[in-house]
């Protein structure tokens, strides 16, 4: 007790003398650990309520228009999404094993594991810009068609029927559909030629009223997911440059099992953003 | 050190060195700008709280004198819109939110636990750094023009007015992840940083009340941060979702606000409640009465208080059923409301009530939150609330709770603390009369509003009829006079800064654990770690000592 009666006159930075990192209203390692663990998780619940009016939002819409979905998601890459996917996983593999190299006190393992996560997340952020240009270069953005952004506007460049992997899976109805469009018809009849051509099954390829909506959705929940990324990969340099001094041990790894934990959570948000976006039909 | 009873210099008089006390062991502008520890933390945010106050009042009374005669007063329609959006956005998001949990939070929480700080002190810094950038963004709205959609922010109005939506509304989104964080150091701060001998049930009650408050900032204020930033790239990009022009629905924003903010109305009032606690037990000099239901019921209030957001919007076109529901549960959190004010009212039963200045602020408290509180069970009644709906009925409900509530509350535990955080004494006279006259012109302002309101004075409105006109003036003249309380109460505070004796530990004769250490504390809250084997409200072991003008344990009394 009369050492910390001393301490209490010492001033801010003063620490205890079993350790650098160490604060000084913690009794222990332990005790600074959960403390900070606690911290994170309430964090975490927070961000998965940040996120939460979004994936209502995506709920409602998809509800009230299924058929701005339906129409939409024959421009999405399910290839370079699928990718992503594991390149995130891989990720969260190897932030979970930083974590155990850090309380293991293995250095050299630690600094590697944190490159490769960064590595991965810049891969990540890479495949997302090929597809979003890809996406603007197509006209599919959000914005109305008479808005002033240019950029972004959605003007779809090409139908349904124009892309090579819809003619691949339904040859016929891309044919009937194209030829129909090709004599001017209206939407609606095209809507009918191409049902007729798939035996009577509406597949949805004529683009609806406010079709923008899906795509605000879409780069409001993916660029927020990437911002999240971005955020991730500033914590991982960051401890990457103090586990670069040996900062982390056994008694002190809190910082990088927090990070791991964040991280994780970003990894899920996109496995479910992943099938939400990618994979409907 | 003996874990018997408390050490000996634990009570008295001992005023702290120079070197000691946390408002004088470092100098400098930036020793305070860049400060970890609490109770710095704690007065910057009051600075900040009360400025913001003045301002957000200069507002309400710009709205009120403009409201003194049917038609043109003194400001154009346009002007007036502005004026009242700055009011309800300063007074909720500067001063309303922050004021109790994260001025006067921060500085008591840690000292009544026991604890040397919160658990996070940086994270601590960063909220504030937090809520002052906010607040320059609703500074920078205010100049470059002030937006006039109403605190609320509706669609589609919000995303076609001309006005400063986006600066005002990132601040406000802004100032949602200071609350947020500062939420979290508190459930964090409570859970791992209690001394031994504190367990959950000797923590005073206003420890309860943040802890409640602390969890619904965290689960909630994130839904505001996502909402104002679509609201944002809605107004910048034009994605469609709450815009019905490219197919947005504008209901779905009025969920998604009311989801935070009808939680945010109990982040308001549920410090209070804890405050109240504090000062009716202190000034009874008796037992709190039911400890457990008042401290249960605060968390069943952030529970139920989820559940309750449609209750805004039974004329929005939202279903019966949905309102039914959403009615009945708002009837609910009646339940654990009613539970703390009878349990104030049992506390004072048979007390030895002393009329201090924060008492007197508490009874104010008792008599207009139960006011606001039994109005609005009108408006959470859908065949009523469709009558009273966005009418002044509604604005006199919310200020009687507000206003009557959370910032009568708010200035009871100022004066509360006022000495143990300044480390002197003001003069008792002028705040009671100060008191006094706040509570008188409270009633007068907000009471004709209910009048009107019941009669179809709708809210917001620049103009009105000519028989409204005498409630309007009786409103406007007793907004003025609730300005003269509050700059009575705010000289007081002043002067008591440059002259007055310097304060005892334990003026008040309360017994948690705040009063042990000295008037004001040291930097590190406590000389020695304190044994706490004794609850929140034993007042029977303290006598008063005339020589230090303040309480001491009967153990340590001089004869």
């Amino acid at each position: 007790m009369t050492d910390t009666t001393a301490d209490a006159h010492a001033g801010h930075e003063h620490h205890h003398g079993d350790g650098p990192h160490l604060a000084h209203h913690f009794d222990s390692y332990q005790h600074q650990f959960d403390s900070g663990k606690l911290g994170i998780w309430l964090f975490l619940a927070q961000e998965i309520l940040f996120f939460s009016a979004l994936f209502v939002a995506y709920i409602v819409y998809r509800a009230m228009h299924p058929e701005i979905f339906i129409w939409a998601h024959y421009f999405l890459d399910t290839q370079l999404g699928a990718i992503n996917t594991g390149v995130l996983i891989v990720s969260s593999l190897t932030a979970a094993w930083a974590v155990r190299c850090a309380q293991l006190g293995n250095k050299q393992g630690l600094v590697l594991n944190i490159a490769v996560t960064i590595l991965c997340a810049f891969g990540f952020l890479g495949i997302k810009y090929v597809e979003y240009s890809h996406k603007f270069h197509d006209g599919l953005g959000w914005a109305a068609k008479d808005a002033e952004l240019k950029w972004s506007r959605h003007d779809p460049k090409h139908q349904v029927w124009e892309l090579p992997g819809f003619q691949a899976k339904h040859p016929e109805v891309a044919a009937a559909a194209a030829a129909a469009s090709k004599e001017g018809k209206s939407d609606r009849e095209i809507a009918a030629v191409a049902r007729k051509a798939a035996g009577g099954k509406d597949l949805g390829i004529v683009q609806p009223a406010n079709s923008n909506t899906f795509f605000g959705i879409y780069f409001f929940m993916t660029g927020l997911h990437g911002i999240h990324v971005i955020a991730g990969i500033i914590v991982w340099v960051w401890l990457l440059l103090r586990a670069l001094k040996g900062q982390f041990g056994p008694k002190y790894f809190g910082p990088i099992d927090y990070a791991a934990l964040y991280w994780h959570l970003v990894d899920l948000i996109w496995i479910y953003l992943f099938p939400m976006l990618y994979l409907i039909h | 050190m003996a874990s018997t009873t408390t050490s000996p210099e634990a009570f008295g008089s001992a005023t702290p060195s120079t070197s000691e006390s946390y408002l004088t062991n470092e100098r400098g502008f930036l020793s305070w700008l860049l400060t970890l520890d609490h109770k710095r933390i704690g007065v910057m945010y009051l600075m900040g709280v009360l400025f913001s106050f003045a301002l957000g009042g200069f507002f309400a009374l710009a709205v009120r004198t403009e409201l003194l005669t049917p038609g043109h007063t003194v400001m154009e329609a346009d002007t007036y819109n502005q004026m009242f959006t700055l009011h309800g956005a300063v007074m909720v998001f500067l001063v309303i939110i922050p004021g109790i949990p994260a001025a006067l939070g921060n500085f008591v929480l840690p000292i009544q636990l026991g604890a040397k700080d919160v658990a996070f002190p940086r994270l601590n810094l960063f909220s504030f750094h937090l809520w002052l950038i906010g607040a320059l963004f609703l500074v920078l709205s205010m100049y470059l023009s002030a937006a006039d959609t109403g605190w609320t922010f509706y669609t589609p109005y919000s995303t076609t007015t001309t006005t400063a939506v986006i600066p005002a509304t990132f601040g406000a989104f802004i100032l949602g992840f200071s609350s947020i964080f500062t939420g979290v150091n508190m459930i964090v701060t409570i859970h791992k940083l209690r001394p031994p001998g504190m367990h959950w049930f000797r923590m005073p009650l206003f420890c309860w009340a943040i802890y409640a408050t602390a969890i619904m900032q965290v689960l909630a204020t994130p839904v505001l941060g996502i909402t104002l930033l679509m609201l944002i790239v809605e107004r910048a990009l034009h994605v469609g979702i709450f815009d019905p022009a490219l197919g947005g629905d504008p209901v779905l924003y009025q969920h998604f606000f009311w989801f935070y903010s009808h939680p945010a109305v109990y982040i308001m009032i549920v410090p209070a409640f804890g405050v109240i606690s504090e000062v009716i037990a202190a000034f009874s000099r008796k037992r709190i009465f039911g400890y457990k239901f008042i401290a249960l019921s605060s968390v069943a209030i952030a529970i139920l208080g989820f559940l309750v957001w449609g209750h805004h919007m039974f004329t929005s076109g939202q279903s019966v059923l949905a309102g039914t529901i959403f009615s009945a549960i708002s009837f609910m959190i009646a339940i654990p409301t009613a539970i703390k004010i009878f349990n104030w009212l049992g506390t004072m039963y048979q007390g030895r009530i002393f009329l201090d200045t924060p008492m007197l602020y508490a009874l104010a408290f008792l008599w207009v939150f139960t006011i606001g509180g039994v109005t609005g069970m009108y408006l959470a009644v859908m065949s009523t609330d469709v009558h009273l709906h966005d009418t002044y009925f509604v604005v006199a409900h919310f200020h009687y709770v507000m206003m009557g509530g959370a910032i009568t509350a708010f200035f009871a535990g100022l004066h509360y603390w006022w000495p143990k955080i300044t480390g002197r004494m003001y003069d008792e006279k002028p705040g009671r009369i100060g008191a006094i006259i706040v509570f008188l012109g409270l009633n007068l302002t907000f009471f004709p509003q209910f009048i009107m309101g019941s009669q179809g004075m709708p809210r917001r409105y620049y103009n009105y009829l000519e028989e409204f006109t005498i409630y309007h003036q009786l409103s406007t003249v007793g907004a003025y006079l609730m300005g003269v309380g509050f700059l009575l109460a705010g000289i007081n505070f002043y002067r008591s800064l440059r002259k007055k004796p310097d304060a005892p530990k334990n003026p008040w004769g309360a017994r948690s654990l705040e009063w042990l250490t000295t008037s004001p504390p040291p930097y590190y809250n406590f000389h020695k770690p304190p044994v706490v084997d004794f609850g929140p409200y034993d007042y029977e072991d303290l006598v008063f000592d005339k020589k230090l003008g303040g309480y001491v344990h009967k153990s340590e009394a001089k004869s």
